[in-house]
């Protein structure tokens, strides 16, 4: 029996001469046919498509090279791990036995990490909506509480009094960096005085120990200058509070918003050429607070709250093409079973994607769609990319931030996390989503359980 | 709908219009679908013929074929029977 050939779909591309690349970039990868050992196809015969894959590896290897970024350059650093970035317990974990302490924004998130067993006394609580109930329970637990606005300040004036304790506080600064947008909306302002009136105020009251400095001047910041700015802003104000009140500032919270190697929305570069190193931010930050005039006894300690940089490039998204299209305008079309609901981050970025099994040379423009039956469920508007058939599966790369926690469900259920470990065992951390864990929150009146058609 | 007479397809899958003076490449599947498709063979004829030489089935072959004529009549690589 004679063996056939393998097929590929037919195409014809016409050849644009005068169109040249100028940066001549490929435009196609090697197919990722493996992630750590594990065969694509095999992670999703076993576990579904879609699927999302965490590699433990590369997570503990980022958090090295961070921690090691910081530490060489400065003698006392502390990183605390941004829960919105990505929550999933297992994730969380990996960052604790790191040795990073917990950022969270939100009582649901302060409760997480209690859970995962963080001693409170290591939660940072952030973000403007802190109800009584958390805040009390921030105070009792020694958390440090960074105070967004001044309706905060009173109810912890008033925590304090009522309760006899001593909430330990810093305030979160806004301030220009040199940057565009200014992020003024969290937080007090630095050039208009709102900050150095909260930090008086606090100081007046004698009720709270004011520990910190905080600020978070970005998201996805690829100007590491802006933050040596921003440094230098906290460290003149912890100055000031030393000056004035004869009290040290214990740390500096610079947050995070360190840009990964994704490729921003249009962008003319990839990420990966663009975005600064992790250096890059530890050299910036650190040397303008050496730099300082601030002079305090002991140097403050140096809080990093990074999430994106640490985690973005260590997770992938696997999914199955569904179907071909052509479009009207005779584009070619694949809709995939990865959709906007469950890849957020495809709103912002022009994600990398490669297929996950070999193919020739011959490549068509393709615009990837989702499942969704929604018009906005576009994974890649443009790519270039091989003939692919129903079937075909694909890696979509740099997933690991924010999509496991802003992901929605919405019209499908969201699928299995499967995590890597370093001795490339694959571990389900999150299970996927079944009808009934949805329609089990759900209630339906008794005149409205039957109906006839 | 046929292929123009006038176009000038290579061995190696290189295409040329010297009517509009364009160029295109076909990979190997498209270039024995297109001789066939220039020798005037039917639909049927040519989905057989790829399903005995390549392992496909016959309904995908006859959806990428009938994509594949749309892109050539949109690249105006087509002409009427009658022209």
């Amino acid at each position: 029996m004679t063996v056939k050939r393998t097929y590929e779909r037919p195409v014809i591309k016409k050849l644009e001469s005068n169109m040249p690349n100028k940066f001549g970039m490929r435009t196609i990868y090697e197919p990722v046919t493996h992630l750590e050992e594990n065969a694509v196809k095999d992670l999703i015969s076993e576990y579904g498509s879609p699927l999302f894959v965490i590699s433990e590896t590369k997570i503990r290897k980022n958090y090295s090279a961070s921690r090691q970024a910081f530490e060489t350059r400065y003698p006392r650093v502390q990183f605390a791990w941004s829960y919105k970035t990505n929550y999933l317990d297992a994730i969380c974990n990996i960052y604790h036995q790191e040795g990073s302490w917990a950022e969270v924004v939100s009582g649901f998130e302060y409760d997480k990490a209690i859970r995962n067993g963080v001693n409170g006394s290591k939660i940072i609580f952030n973000g403007p909506d802190k109800s009584e109930e958390d805040l009390r329970k921030a105070v009792t637990n020694n958390s440090l509480i960074h105070i967004d606005h001044l309706d905060e300040l009173y109810l912890l004036q008033d925590i304090a009094r009522a309760t006899k304790q001593r909430p330990k506080v810093a305030i979160r600064v806004n301030m220009d960096t040199g940057v565009f947008p200014m992020w003024d909306r969290f937080g007090f302002n630095y050039e208009n005085g709102q900050a150095w009136d909260a930090l008086n105020k606090i100081m007046f009251s004698g009720q709270m120990d004011l520990v910190g400095l905080h600020t978070h001047i970005g998201t996805f910041m690829l100007a590491p200058s802006a933050y040596a700015v921003a440094a230098s802003k906290l460290a003149h104000l912890a100055q000031s509070v030393l000056t004035k009140y004869n009290h040290e500032i214990k740390y500096i919270d610079m947050g995070g918003g360190f840009a990964s190697k994704n490729t921003l929305k249009g962008s003319y570069l990839p990420g990966s050429d663009i975005s600064p190193s992790i250096d890059d931010f530890a050299e910036a930050i650190t040397s303008a607070l050496m730099n300082s005039d601030y002079r305090p006894k002991t140097p403050p300690l140096l809080i990093i709250e990074s999430g994106r940089v640490l985690i973005d490039d260590a997770a992938w998204l696997l999914g199955t093409v569904l179907a071909n299209k052509r479009l009207s305008d005779g584009r070619r079309s694949v809709i995939l079973d990865v959709g906007v609901n469950i890849l957020f981050t495809a709103f912002w970025y022009d994600h990398k994607i490669t297929p996950a099994q070999a193919f020739t040379s011959y490549t068509e423009d393709t615009a990837l769609y989702g499942p969704l039956c929604m018009n906005i469920d576009v994974v890649r508007e443009n790519i270039n990319m091989p003939m692919l058939n129903k079937g075909d599966q694909l890696v979509v790369h740099h997933v690991g931030a924010y999509n496991m926690t802003q992901w929605m469900q919405f019209i499908t259920l969201r699928p299995k996390v499967v995590l890597i470990d370093e001795k490339f065992k694959v571990h389900v951390i999150r299970n996927n989503e079944t009808l009934s864990i949805l329609t089990d929150l759900e209630a339906v009146p008794s005149h409205l359980v039957d109906f006839e058609l | 709908m046929k292929i123009k007479n006038n176009i000038a397809v290579s061995d190696n899958g290189f295409v040329f219009n010297p009517g509009s003076g364009e160029s295109f490449t076909v990979n190997p599947v498209g270039l024995v679908m297109l001789n066939m498709l220039r020798k005037g063979l039917s639909q049927s004829k040519i989905v057989a013929t790829i399903i005995e030489e390549y392992n496909i089935d016959a309904s995908s072959v006859e959806r990428d074929l009938n994509d594949f004529k749309e892109m050539m009549r949109q690249y105006r690589l087509m002409q009427h029977d009658d022209e």
